[in-house]
Parts: C-alpha cells; sequence; structure tokens
C-alpha cells in the first residue's frame, strides 16, 4: 500500500495536467486537494501500521521493479518506510494537505489554475518519492523532481522577467548542488558496490574492507560526506549555494510556504539525517556541515534584519533556519535537526501562508514599510501570524524553542569548537527574534502607511485560507511538547522516537543539568533582548532605525545589499564563463582556429591546384625544361 | 512440435534484407509516380518508412537476448572472387540503432510537409538515406558496410544542398568533405585489413566476424606499429563522424542549414555512424591501442562535453545550439565507450538512443516554429507558452530529457556513462558531470528566452499551436522519453550478452599483446623505474576498483595500461596519463613510420596503388613472424 502515497498526487497531477483546461475549477480542486488528502490517510495509516510492528521487522522494504541495471550494479524502484521516512510523508502530505485547502481560495481567481494544481500535486508526488526511496539514486529521482517543480512553480507567473529568471537560477544552482550528490552516488557504489540504505549501511561496519586509495576508509567516507553535502547546501539553501531561495519568492505564495519553506528545502536535513550511518564515520564532514550550517544561520539572519518585502524577509529566515538543522546535524544530533525541521515545518508554512493572506488582503503590496495597522482589518490574519511570531523566536513553551534548544544543546556538546558554534547560535537567535518581531510590528501595529488611493478596501481573507492558518498555528503551539528535554520533565519523545533510524551516535547530555538550564536561559534571555529591541526601534522610538542606518551606512549598505553575493557570482563566475565561450571558444577556437585551419588547407589545396596550373603552360619548351629538371634531381638522388 | 509456416521461415531468414530495403525499393517506385501528385507521394512515403518500421519490430520480437552473436544472419557471396559477401546480421549493440532509425524516418517525414520543391526527389533522397543507415548497422561485411557508409552520405549531401538554407552549399560541402577524408582513410584501412588477413591465414575475405575471430583467435597477430596505423585510420573516420572534438565544426553549418527532417536524421542517426563505429569495429578489432589511446581519447571526449556545452550557451540560433549541444552530448557516449566498464557501455548505447530521440525532437520542434516564422533566432521569439501552451510543454518535455532528468531517458544513459568512467577515473566523471549542470544552464536559457516572458515580437502574437500532423509527429517520442526513462530494462537487457561478449574480447586480446610489447616495453619500464610513473604502478589499491584492475595488471602491458586507466586517481594524475600515453605513441610510431622512410620515391610511383601493398608487405612480415 506503501506506493499508493505517491501514486495519489501524480494521478491528480496527470488529470489535471491532462484535462485541466476542460475542467471547471471546483473539479480542478476536488482532484487536486482530495489526491492529496486521500495520501494523507494513507500515510497515516501506513505509520500506525509501522508503529505497530517491532523494532526487529523495521524498516519495512517493498520492491516494485528494477529502474536500471547494468552489470552489477543495480537500482530498484523500491520504497522503504521507518522512523524517519515515516515522519516525512506525515508532514508532507499533511502541511501539503493543508496549502493545496489554501491555495484553492488564494489562486481562485489565476489564469492558468489547473497548471498551478497539476504542478503542486506532481511536487508532492516527488517529494514522497525522495522521502520514501530505498536507495540513493531513486532518492535522486524526487531530489531533481522536487527541483524541477519549484522551477516550474517559482516561474508560474512566466511572462514576468524576474519570475522567470528566478526559476531558472533555483534550477542551476541545484544543479550545481546535484552534481555533489551525483558524484556522491557514484563513490557510494564503487567503494560499496550497492547504493540502497540498507545494503550501504550494513557494509559499514567492515571498516577496513572498503578503503579506498589514496583516502583510506575514513577518507572516502568523508568524502562521500562532502559530496553529499554540497548536495544538500544546493537543495537546502546553505552557505554559499543559498542565493536561489530569496528570489524563489517570485513563486505565488503558497509554493513558498509548501516548497521553500516546510518541504523541499528541507530534503537537504532529511538526506543528512538518512546517511547519518556514513556521517558518523566522517567527523570532517560533519564538522563541515555544523560550521556551514552555523555560519548560514548568522549570515542569512543578518541580512533579515533590514529587508523590507515582508516574502524576503521570511526567506532569510527560511536559510538561517536551515542553517540551524545542519548545525544540529553537524553536532550529530539527527534527531534533534528532524524535531527542528517538523516544527519549522508548522510556524514557517504559518508565517508565510499568513504573510500570503497579507498580500492577498493588500492587493499585492509586499513592502512592510507600505503596510501598518493591519491588526484591526485583518485580526485572525494577524493572531496567526503572532503565534508564528512567537515560535520562532523561540519563546517557551512554543513549538520553536524546544527544536532550537535542542539544536542549541546539541552543538553546546559538540566536541569540536562545540560552545563556539552554541555562541554563534544564539546570536543568530536574537538576530531571529529581532527581524520577526520588526516584521509582525510594521505589518500589524502602529498606523497604516498605506492611502485608500494606493489600496482599495484592505480585507481579511476568506475561510478557505484562514482555516489552514489556524490549524497551522495550533500545530506550532502544541508540536513543541513532542520534544520536551528530560530536564524540564519531560522525556523528548522525538529523539527516542527516532533514535533506531537516525543511527544517532552521540549519548545524551555531557553537561549537567545546570548547565543545560543556564543555556535554555541565555537562549530565551538572547529571543527576549531581540524583541525588546524590535520594541525599542519600531514602537518606542521610531526615529532610531533611520538614524541608525545613516551613522552606519556602509554596514548597512552591505546588509541590505545582501552582502552583493549576487554580484561577486555574476561578475566572478557568470559573466566570464559568458564572455569566454562566446569571444574565446566560439568565435577565436571554433571559428578562427579549427574553421580557420580546415578553410585554410581547402584554400591551400586550390591555390597549389591554380600554381600548378602554370606548369601545363602548353608550350613544349616548358615541358622540355621541366623534363630536364626532373632527370637531373633523379640523377642528383642516385649519385648521392 | 508443429512446423512453422514456409512463409514465416522466409521471413525470419531474409528479414534484415526486407528491411534494409524496403525503403529503397520505396524510392524506386516513387520513380513512376508522377511529380504533380505532392499528396501522393507524400502519403506514400510514410507507409514506406512505417512498413519499414512494422518489419523491424520484428527485428525485436525475435531477437535472443540470451545469444550475444550475431543474430538473423544472411550471408550469400556477391564477388567470390574478391571474397567480397552480402552478408548481415543483427547483435544487441545494432538492435535497437536500427529500431531508432525506422522510428525516426517516418516522423521526419512527417516534418517535411513545407517541402513543395522537387518534391519526387526529395523523398527518393529521405528513402535512400533511409536504407543506407539501416545497412551500416546491419552489415557484417567491411566492403557492404562501405558501401553502405558512403550510400547515406550521397542523399544527404542533396538533402543539405538542394533543400537546405542560405549557406547551403557551403555546409553541404563541407560536410562531405569532412566525412569524406575520414572514409577515404577508412577505406585504405579496410583493404589493408583484408591484405594482412588474407596473406595470414591464406583466406582473403571482408567478413568482419571472420576477421575478428581471426584476431580473437590469435591466428592473425599484428603487429603494434600496424595496429596503430589501422586504429587511426578507422578512428579518425569515426571521430569525424561523432563528431569528437575538435572534429566538429562541419557539425553546426550542416545541422543550421539542412532542412529539418535532414536536421532530424543527421543528428538522430547519422552521428550514431561513428560512435557504433567505435563500438563495433575499434574496440574488438584493435583492443589493444583502443586501451592504450583510451586515455587520450576519453580526455578529447569530456573537453568535447564541456565545450560543446559552453559554445551551446552563446549561441543565438537555435539549431546551432542544438548542434553543439549535440557535440557535447556525443562526448558522453564516446567516453562511456573508453570506459571499458559494461556501465559505461551500455550506458553509451543508451545514450546513443536517448541523443536520437531528444534531439532528433529538439529538431523537430524547431522546425514547427521556423516553418511559421522562417527564423530560427532566439531573440526573434519570446512569450510563445502565451500562444502555444501545448507546444510549450512537448518543448519543455523534451528540454528535461536533453539535460538528463532523472525520470526520463537522458538520465539513465549520462548516469551509467558517468558511472562506469568514474569507476576508472574519478577526476575524468567529475569534469564530465560538470557538463551535466551546464546542459541545464543553456537548455533551460534558451526554453526562457523562447517560451518564457510575455509576447514582445507581433509576428508571434498570432501563432497557431501544434496541429494534428505535429503531435503525431512528436507524440511517439514523448511516449519513448517516459518509457526509456522509467523501464530501461527493457532496453538493457538485450546488450547485456554482446556487450559482455565485446568486453571479454578487448580483454583477452590485451594479454596477448602483451607478449607482443613485452621486450620494448621492459626497456621503457627499465628507463622509467625512477620516474613518479614507475613508483605509482607499483601502489596496489585494495578497494573494489584496485580488485577489479589487478586482474588487468597481470602483464606488462597491464600495469602500463593500468597507469593508462586507473592511475590518475591519485593526485595530478591526468596529465601522468596523457604524458605517458603519449610516450607510447611516439615509441610506437617511429618503426611505423620506417618503411616510409626507406622507401624511395620512384618506387612509389611505380606501384599503381600505394598503401594497400606496402602496408600488405609489412603486413606478411609481421603476421608470419
Amino acid at each position: 500500500m506503501l506506493w499508493l502515497i505517491p501514486i495519489l498526487p501524480l494521478l491528480g497531477a496527470a488529470l489535471n495536467g491532462v484535462f485541466g483546461k476542460r475542467l471547471s475549477k471546483t473539479l480542478i480542486t476536488s482532484i487536486a486537494v482530495g489526491s492529496v488528502a486521500l495520501s494523507f490517510l494513507v500515510a497515516v495509516r501506513e505509520f500506525l501500521t509501522m508503529l505497530s510492528l517491532p523494532e526487529s521487522q523495521l524498516p519495512i522494504l517493498t520492491d516494485y521493479f528494477t529502474w536500471i541495471q547494468a552489470g552489477r550494479f543495480q537500482a530498484q524502484f523500491g520504497f522503504m518506510l521507518d522512523h524517519l521516512s515515516g515522519l516525512m510523508i506525515l508532514i508532507v502530505t499533511g502541511v501539503g494537505f493543508l496549502i493545496h485547502v489554501y491555495s484553492a481560495g488564494y489562486m481562485a481567481r489565476e489564469e492558468g489554475f489547473y497548471r498551478y494544481f497539476a504542478y503542486l500535486n506532481l511536487f508532492v508526488f516527488f517529494m514522497l518519492t525522495l522521502v520514501l526511496a530505498d536507495n540513493y539514486l531513486l532518492m535522486f529521482v524526487g531530489w531533481e523532481g522536487v527541483g524541477l517543480c519549484s522551477y516550474l512553480l517559482i516561474g508560474f507567473w512566466f511572462t514576468r522577467k524576474s519570475a522567470a529568471d528566478a526559476g531558472k537560477k533555483a534550477f542551476i544552482v541545484n544543479r550545481v548542488g546535484d552534481f555533489g550528490f551525483i558524484l556522491a552516488i557514484m563513490l557510494i557504489y564503487w567503494t560499496f558496490e550497492r547504493i540502497d540504505f540498507q545494503g550501504v549501511f550494513s557494509r559499514l561496519g567492515e571498516a577496513s574492507d572498503f578503503a579506498v586509495e589514496p583516502l583510506g576508509s575514513v577518507g572516502v567516507l568523508t568524502a562521500i560526506g562532502l559530496l553529499l553535502f554540497l548536495g544538500a547546501a544546493g537543495k537546502s539553501a546553505q552557505f554559499p549555494l543559498y542565493v536561489w531561495l530569496p528570489d524563489a519568492m517570485e513563486g505565488p505564495t503558497p509554493v513558498s510556504a509548501l516548497i521553500h519553506a516546510a518541504t523541499m528545502v528541507t530534503a537537504g536535513v532529511y538526506m543528512v539525517a538518512r546517511s547519518a550511518a556514513i556521517y558518523n564515520h566522517a567527523p570532517g564532514a560533519l564538522l563541515v556541515v555544523a560550521v556551514v550550517g552555523a555560519f548560514t544561520a548568522i549570515f542569512a539572519a543578518s541580512i533579515g534584519l533590514v529587508q523590507t518585502d515582508i516574502k524576503r524577509v521570511l526567506a532569510y529566515s527560511t536559510v538561517s533556519q536551515l542553517g540551524y538543522m545542519f548545525l544540529a546535524c553537524g553536532a550529530g544530533a539527527y534527531a534533534a535537526a528532524m524535531f527542528h525541521l517538523m516544527t519549522h515545518a508548522f510556524f514557517k508554512a504559518l508565517l508565510f501562508l499568513a504573510a500570503g493572506s497579507v498580500i492577498h488582503g493588500m492587493g499585492g503590496i509586499q513592502d512592510i514599510r507600505k503596510m501598518g495597522g493591519l491588526r484591526r482589518v485583518m485580526p485572525w490574519t494577524h493572531k496567526t501570524f503572532l503565534v508564528g511570531t512567537l515560535a520562532i523566536a523561540g519563546i517557551p513553551p512554543l513549538a520553536g524553542f524546544f527544536s532550537k534548544d535542542a539544536a542549541l544543546w546539541a552543538a553546546w556538546n559538540d566536541a569540536n569548537y562545540g560552545k563556539l558554534l552554541w555562541l554563534v547560535g544564539v546570536i543568530a537567535a536574537s538576530f531571529t527574534s529581532f527581524y520577526m518581531f520588526r516584521l509582525l510590528i510594521l505589518t500589524f501595529y502602529g498606523s497604516p502607511c498605506y492611502t485608500e488611493q494606493d489600496v482599495h478596501h484592505v480585507h481579511e481573507s476568506p475561510n478557505s485560507i484562514l482555516i489552514p492558518l489556524i490549524v497551522l498555528a495550533a500545530c506550532s503551539i502544541v508540536a513543541g511538547f513532542a520534544g520536551v528535554p528530560p530536564v524540564l520533565g519531560g522525556d523528548n519523545h522525538i529523539q527516542q522516537f527516532l533514535t533506531p533510524a537516525a543511527h544517532e551516535a552521540k549519548s545524551e547530555s555531557l553537561g549537567t543539568t545546570a548547565v543545560e538550564l543556564t543555556l535554555m536561559a541565555i537562549s530565551t534571555g538572547a529571543a527576549l533582548a531581540g524583541a525588546g529591541l524590535a520594541y525599542l526601534f519600531y514602537v518606542v522610538r521610531p526615529a532610531l532605525p533611520e538614524r541608525l542606518s545613516v551613522q552606519a551606512h556602509s554596514m548597512y549598505s552591505i546588509m541590505l545589499n545582501k552582502y552583493y553575493v549576487d554580484e561577486i557570482y555574476d561578475s566572478v563566475v557568470v559573466w566570464p564563463v559568458v564572455r569566454m565561450s562566446g569571444e574565446f571558444l566560439w568565435k577565436f577556437v571554433d571559428a578562427f582556429m579549427i574553421d580557420g585551419a580546415v578553410n585554410g588547407i581547402g584554400r591551400l589545396v586550390r591555390g597549389s591546384g591554380a600554381g600548378l596550373r602554370h606548369m601545363q603552360s602548353g608550350y613544349v619548351r616548358t615541358y622540355a625544361g621541366w623534363i630536364l629538371l626532373g632527370g637531373v634531381l633523379v640523377i642528383a638522388w642516385f649519385l648521392k | 512440435m508443429f512446423s512453422r509456416p514456409k512463409h514465416m521461415e522466409f521471413v525470419g531468414s531474409n528479414i534484415l534484407t526486407i528491411v534494409t530495403f524496403t525503403p529503397a525499393a520505396g524510392a524506386l517506385l516513387i520513380l513512376f509516380y508522377n511529380r504533380a501528385h505532392a499528396r501522393s507521394i507524400r502519403t506514400f512515403a510514410l507507409i514506406i518508412t512505417l512498413l519499414a518500421f512494422v518489419f523491424s519490430l520484428y527485428l525485436v520480437a525475435r531477437f535472443d537476448s540470451s545469444n550475444p552473436d550475431f543474430q538473423f544472419g544472411v550471408r550469400v557471396p556477391w564477388m567470390p572472387s574478391l571474397g567480397i559477401d552480402y552478408s548481415m546480421g543483427v547483435d544487441g549493440i545494432s538492435l535497437f540503432l536500427i529500431l531508432l532509425t525506422t522510428l525516426l524516418t517516418p516522423l521526419a517525414i512527417l516534418a517535411s510537409s513545407s517541402i513543395n520543391d522537387r518534391l519526387r526527389e526529395y523523398f527518393i533522397f529521405m528513402l535512400l538515406l533511409e536504407s543506407g543507415m539501416i545497412g551500416v548497422f546491419a552489415s557484417l561485411d567491411f566492403f557492404l558496410f562501405y558501401v553502405f557508409w558512403e550510400v547515406m552520405l550521397i542523399p544527404m549531401y542533396f538533402l543539405i544542398g538542394v533543400w537546405g538554407g542560405e549557406r547551403r552549399i557551403y555546409a553541404a560541402m563541407k560536410f562531405v568533405l569532412y566525412t569524406m577524408i575520414g572514409s577515404v582513410l577508412m577505406l585504405v584501412a579496410i583493404i589493408a585489413l583484408y591484405f594482412i588477413h588474407g596473406n595470414a591465414t591464406g583466406t582473403f575475405t571482408f567478413s568482419y566476424p571472420q576477421i575478428q575471430s581471426a584476431l580473437a583467435s590469435g591466428r592473425l597477430v599484428l603487429s603494434p606499429a600496424i595496429e596503430l596505423w589501422l586504429f587511426v585510420a578507422f578512428f579518425l573516420a569515426f571521430a569525424i563522424k561523432v563528431p569528437l572534438f575538435p572534429f566538429h565544426t562541419w557539425l553546426p553549418d550542416a545541422h543550421v542549414e539542412a532542412p529539418t527532417a535532414g536536421s532530424v536524421l543527421l543528428a538522430g542517426v547519422l552521428l550514431k555512424m561513428g560512435t557504433y563505429g567505435l563500438v563495433r569495429f575499434s574496440l574488438p578489432l584493435f583492443p589493444h591501442i583502443s586501451h592504450l589511446f583510451a586515455p587520450l581519447i576519453s580526455m578529447l571526449a569530456v573537453v568535447g562535453i564541456i565545450y560543446g556545452a559552453l559554445v551551446a550557451m552563446v549561441q543565438p540560433d537555435m539549431k546551432k545550439l542544438v548542434a553543439y549541444s549535440s557535440v557535447s552530448h556525443l562526448g558522453f557516449i564516446v567516453l562511456g565507450i573508453f570506459s571499458f566498464t559494461i556501465q559505461g557501455l551500455e550506458g553509451a548505447i543508451y545514450q546513443m538512443l536517448n541523443h536520437g530521440i531528444s534531439t532528433g525532437a529538439l529538431f523537430l520542434l524547431v522546425g514547427v516554429i521556423y516553418d511559421r516564422r522562417h527564423t530560427r533566432l532566439i531573440e526573434e521569439f519570446g512569450g510563445l507558452a502565451n500562444r502555444m501552451p501545448v507546444y510549450a510543454t512537448f518543448f519543455l518535455i523534451v528540454t528535461l530529457s536533453s539535460i538528463g532528468l532523472p525520470g526520463l531517458n537522458g538520465f539513465v544513459g549520462e548516469f551509467l556513462v558517468l558511472l562506469g568512467t568514474f569507476g576508472v577515473n574519478h577526476i575524468r566523471a567529475a569534469v564530465a558531470a560538470l557538463g551535466v549542470i551546464l546542459s541545464a544552464v543553456y537548455m533551460l536559457w534558451m526554453y526562457q528566452r523562447v517560451m518564457w516572458g510575455r509576447v514582445e515580437n507581433d509576428r508571434n502574437a498570432s501563432l497557431a499551436d501544434l496541429a494534428g500532423r505535429e503531435r503525431a509527429m512528436l507524440v511517439p517520442i514523448l511516449i519513448m522519453i517516459f518509457w526509456m526513462g522509467m523501464y530501461s530494462s527493457y532496453f538493457l537487457r538485450p546488450m547485456d550478452a554482446s556487450v559482455m561478449k565485446l568486453l571479454n574480447q578487448t580483454q583477452a586480446g590485451r594479454v596477448e599483446y602483451a607478449r607482443d610489447l613485452n621486450t620494448f616495453l621492459s626497456a621503457q619500464r627499465r628507463a622509467r623505474s625512477a620516474s613518479p610513473i614507475g613508483r605509482s604502478l607499483k601502489t596496489r589499491s585494495a578497494s573494489p576498483i584496485g580488485r577489479s584492475l589487478k586482474t588487468r595488471s597481470a602483464s606488462p602491458i597491464g600495469r602500463s595500461l593500468k597507469s593508462g586507466c586507473a592511475g590518475s586517481q591519485q593526485a595530478g594524475g591526468a596529465d601522468e596519463v596523457v604524458r605517458s600515453a603519449l610516450h607510447v605513441f611516439a615509441e610506437l610510431t617511429t618503426p611505423a613510420l620506417q618503411p616510409f622512410l626507406r622507401l624511395r620515391p620512384i618506387g612509389l610511383a611505380l606501384r599503381p596503388a600505394v598503401a594497400p601493398p606496402l602496408l600488405c608487405e609489412e603486413g606478411n612480415v609481421l603476421a608470419s613472424k
């Protein structure tokens, strides 16, 4: 029955894609939403079945057919259900279902309604393939497939150049990551002679057997880990491959919520957690994962501090939060990473959808400087957005507090530079809190900064938009209780739940209870400080931000311009490559050198023919002269 | 059991002749048509090609996947005094290439609706071309092969030169001259092989299986120098046809100037002749030199992959862009062939089919808007997805297939090639994999500029979406794209036996070669023992890769091959490979050049044909040793 879970959305995509043009909007919506709803129900059933099985019978493996086979290489089309993929299918189909419902209202007036839902369903199919795959290559199918859907959905409004550009950028930057992934798969095959998860992980024990010169066993696993992480960094928007995600906000807002916040961008985290067995043998790779994660967390958060587009702030926030997940992975706490992945899926989907509701109500305006006072007009959107803000900022006892704390605690316990990584994480947490409260205040509080001329009748959104918001808000409040740490009297369900699947290597709680509680207090304090600062800046003394931006102008403009990373890529990579290809390779090497040589030979032949023609002048004396010359040369040759 | 009806037996033993000559027979019949009846000529040509396709399905239906040898064989003496047979057969390597030909030709005929000028001659050439292409894949006699090889060239020359674009004469001449240079060299090599084999075994024959088995069994031993020259001659012919960088510049011109159907068949099938020749002839006949040159050729392939992709990226003309993308894609095929792994070879053959389908489809698609707008410049378009949504969808799927999206056909071939190459040389595979990134860049960039955005150009405002005929020619391709992407076993399994046999042949040949080369290589080893290469050869890895290489390194030549193929796993290995390959190259060419240096000009002038007797004497001496 496992195959039903992805097949249902695929069926929906096919129906809407092929016949959608002739179907009514109601029918299109029922097909799209219905297929994901059914898929969710089957996923719940399968999940419960899995829970009822004893540990020894896990994971549940089903092979359907051989996809590629050549020599001893074999890639099956097969699914694998264990705790890790079980959690993921619930998130994907659950959050996916809510966003489908939301989209029905949000996209109601769009042209290409059927196309939108066909893509969205197709996305769910590929995402489920990604998480259910029982081998790396099938995972790669889902991996590229979600990238394709992301490309299509970012470019959904393809008549806008910025949207078309953003879609292309997303695909190509992701391909850079995929380059690492595909090399990793090949290295895995030539090291272990197989690519299915179970097979690879079971061989890891025989450490001496897979040593590849000159890397050695640790070396080859580190190489695999780093290459896989390159793939993860592309998909999950980590430094230096994060640049596509902020641009991806050109897509419709529900897409940003589903693909670019809740599910697809977490695929990298899932992949690293899935490969935990490999990473546990590759401490070097883990360190890189942790450092990149921590750096991205603070780097993206700092950009988020000054952005003025509501979706872009959330996009940078996503990049930053994904950094936390990798920080946890890098510290060996895969369960904590998955925990944060889950809570983040709830509260970030919530924030995006609420932002969408704001944009919807404002008639398309996304600049937070033109908003303000929306609290009175859009009460429900405001309430849910507030919940989301509290959750992501890490205010106890909302979901974000527990999951972020689990990640930070794991970082603290990491043997390599753990304390430093923890500190970076805490500072990033205060940034997070600042930019989120700034967003909240500028959007919903104060007095309106728009006039009735700009925006006609700002209104609260319809129920199909509000209900998903409320459900997600509820999840954002309670989801954290799945992972209450022992020091707070909980027993960390999620940790225990994921441990068998995630190959957790480290024993928990290296520090004492007192240390853990102190750290928790510090991080909460950091969050509160960020919130307080936002309150000071934007409520108590609204003139302060402006004065600061003038005083620290260079710093401010660097952050506003996102550290000029896009510009650097353009001038260091894109421009030189295009110029070199056009001017040097094509115009010089191809047209001038190779073709020049070819045509040159042609000219030479023709020219020499024309020259030799003069030998046959028709005069006997000329011929006699040639004969004499020839005779002399022959004699000279023999006499030599 | 019951006996099969008589007519079935007739079909069974003559099926290849039927498939090959159905189009030629059709071409003959078209001669009797009144040239005024344009419609009926079109329909007739389509029916003939469909008939050929249906006949070729019989090959698939009756093909025995477990048999590595040639099936459906026919062998009839043609010119017995010269040892020339009419001999044909199909194995797992050529089976689907024939299918590809018979599938693409009807589609190309469907795409010829805009041809109105000299219609009768056009279809005659199309049909003759198809016969020539099938014949190349099916023939087992060198002479017959060469005849088909040349037969194929003539219709294509006319298709480009008569029905082509503005610079058609230049393009047609360039195409013919490039190809001729290669084929003349090949002809010389074929004749040389004929005499060498005849002198050594006493039977003068052009039969490929016979010569091949004589080489494999050791009844015929080629000296290194002779093998080198023969290899180079064959290789140049094939490399030009592929085209391998830097022999590729005829391709963009030919593609741009050819009519749509010509481009489809040129890219879809004709380019495969080169790679097919490498697999069919170069590898099994000259395994030693193939192995020796593998690093060098692979490097050219990798350069071609990157170079083709980069140049494709900056093309303003859609057809030229696709043409350069072919250079890149065919680089993958050559890379796979010279990886000498089962994954690489099967991936290469699979990629031949993929490229035929995807690139054929791209040319069909470009042809669709060329028919409407009479331009192929990317900047002339933009926003077509608004006006032609079905067209945009088809184009997207083909684009994705071309850039190797997993689940579609292109990925399977590309991945297997990379996997096979990776097992031999990590760096080579990694650089080639960069081409996968670049393919997304140039294809999606083109897609965006043509399809997305607003309709800015008024002339695009009223374009009609795909008509029924155009859908009919694209739907079969879409089916193949999904089928080959999702269920590759159907196509890969019939290849297994033949590819394994081929690999065994090339491996076995290597051991004998080691004996012959022993003398000079040992001298070389002594000279090099102090150099880094020599040292690196002594290190053995305990990995599966290393283990698989150990079988090769049993002999001195094997060891030198290890330095060639696998040695570059070590850092900085890439240029070591080139250096060692060039070193051996120099060692080999010196003795080979000696006969030329010794000969006097007069002696040359007195002989009727220069090369064959010369090589024949040389072969005599070497073969009798």
